[in-house]
């Protein structure tokens, strides 16, 4: 599934807001484009707050396998790797 | 040891072959060497470096030259491999070294073991060579860098898993958006082995994907402490990535190549941290922003709308020709009643005619004779109206209508 991009849609709304903002619009084509805006602010602010925070290590073993390890920030002052 | 003065004064003075001294060639030469190699110990020299060639095995050969007199000089293999930066002719530079004769040739050449360039720093001027290098290969041109993803959701960074810029790299991100995935490849940012690491770390991202975007990170430093950054594979692995990189290396004023060919560069690792993220709060206040413009529009939108709609139903509504009922009712009401009217008037017109006409009609009608004495008189039975008397025979039955009743009688003369 092609998700659109975040920065995609929020242009997407600038465009949109600005289009209705310019008054030329029928009122149907101003209640299509209204749904499309809450369509696309709802799909940002999910990407806003859907997201989680992981940091990890990447690591790779003598056959050029690559795997993550959690990365423990508190103990960033020992060496690694 | 004889001096000049001494070595003319006998060829002067001698007359016969027997009192010169005749040298070969060799002891000759064996003479200025021994003067030379002992009068000059290990010199520093400074001049322009021209005529350089090199051989097979790698010895280089050039002259110092200024504006007056010409040194050659020998570098061997392994002392040109040590050199940070090369050797080109026309640069300045200064060398270390000791004289030496070189009775095969006949001429005196200077051994180099050192070299600097005059002016500025070895490694200054190798940098400088190295961006003129790259330069021409295209490593720093702006049409090859990759625009940085506004809005990445796994972020690469290669740097010393210790120190300052990794901590102020998490802590910024922590602070700006936070709820981001961040994937650390640990290198050594200087000293054995670190150009190596950084450009195999690069390219392990590379091969294993996942990251939208990696910062190149190290805090800051001197030159040489810096120098893993500006070496040549590194570059290369910057170019090549498919990743776009930004590249944060030592404090504000030092450039590196790697900060060069990069996608992007920032000054610090903090700022780094900044460019890849927006604040996450400053998103959501533009998605609010545009939602209430949004639902302010469609609300006008839909008040003008409905504003319009209004107007033009009341437009419509005076158009309705059910409205225009009562006034034709009231015309019709109106043209009844003068229907009425005129009806009457036409009729209470002709009712005096007729009444009129009545009137004549009652003094012309017989009956109204009748009411001043006259009478009518009918032959019975056909009831026919006698005008003539001498239609009338004797026995005849005669009615008489009078004003008032009827008189039936026998006809005794007539005539």
């Amino acid at each position: 599934m092609a998700e659109i991009k975040f920065e995609e849609a929020l242009k997407k709304l600038e465009k949109l807001v600005q289009e209705l903002e310019e008054g030329d619009l029928s009122l149907g084509d101003a209640l299509k484009k209204y749904q499309e805006g809450i369509q696309l602010s709802q799909l940002c602010s999910q990407r806003l707050e859907d997201a989680k925070k992981k940091v990890e290590l990447l690591t790779k073993n003598k056959k050029g396998e690559f795997s993550l390890k959690p990365f423990d920030e508190s103990k960033a002052d020992e060496a690694s790797a | 040891m004889p001096t000049r003065a001494e070595f003319s004064s006998q060829h002067l003075e001698s007359g016969s072959q027997k009192h010169r001294h005749i040298y070969t060639v060799s002891q000759l030469t064996q003479d200025i060497k021994l003067i030379l190699e002992n009068a000059l110990d290990y010199v520093w020299v400074e001049g322009e470096v021209s005529g350089m060639s090199r051989i097979s095995t790698g010895t280089v050969f050039f002259t110092l030259k200024d504006e007056r007199a010409q040194l050659k000089c020998v570098l061997f293999f392994n002392t040109a491999l040590s050199l940070k930066f090369q050797i080109k002719n026309g640069i300045k530079i200064i060398v270390f070294g000791h004289i030496g004769v070189y009775e095969r040739s006949g001429n005196y050449q200077l051994y180099v073991e050192k070299i600097e360039p005059l002016g500025v720093g070895s490694l200054q001027l190798a940098l400088e060579q190295l961006k003129i290098k790259l330069e021409k290969e295209g490593l720093f041109d702006s049409s090859h860098k990759k625009p940085i993803p506004y809005l990445p959701s796994c972020i690469g960074i290669v740097t010393s898993a210790t120190g300052a810029a990794i901590k102020d790299i998490l802590k910024v991100i922590d602070r700006r958006f936070r709820d981001v995935e961040i994937i650390i490849n640990p290198v050594r940012v200087q000293g054995e082995g670190a150009k190596e690491d950084i450009a195999e770390a690069i390219r392990d991202f590379n091969r294993f994907g996942k990251v939208e975007v990696i910062i190149l990170a190290r805090g800051g430093g001197s030159i040489e402490d810096l120098w893993a950054f500006n070496e040549e594979q590194v570059a290369y692995a910057v170019y090549n990535s498919r990743i776009p990189i930004i590249c944060a290396v030592g404090h504000e004023r030092d450039v590196t190549i790697s900060d060069l060919v990069a996608d992007l560069r920032a000054p610090t690792p903090s700022v780094a941290a900044e460019l890849v993220l927006p604040k996450k709060e400053d998103l959501r206040q533009a998605v609010e922003d545009y939602l209430g413009r949004l639902n302010f529009n469609i609300r006008h939108t839909l008040e003008v709308n409905a504003t319009q709609h209004k107007i033009a139903h009341k437009k419509l509504q005076l158009l309705n020709p059910v409205l225009k009922i009562p006034h034709y009712r009231q015309r019709l009401v109106d043209l009844d009643r003068q229907l009425g009217m005129s009806i009457k008037n036409f009729i209470g017109l002709r009712a005096a005619r007729f009444q009129k006409v009545i009137e004549k009609l009652e003094t012309l009608s017989p009956l109204g004779i009748l009411s001043r004495g006259y009478s009518i008189t009918f032959k019975l039975p056909e009831e026919k109206i006698i005008k003539d008397a001498g239609a009338l025979g004797k026995g005849d039955i005669i009615k008489t209508k009078l004003h008032k009743g009827e008189i039936v009688s026998e006809v005794q003369e007539a005539g």
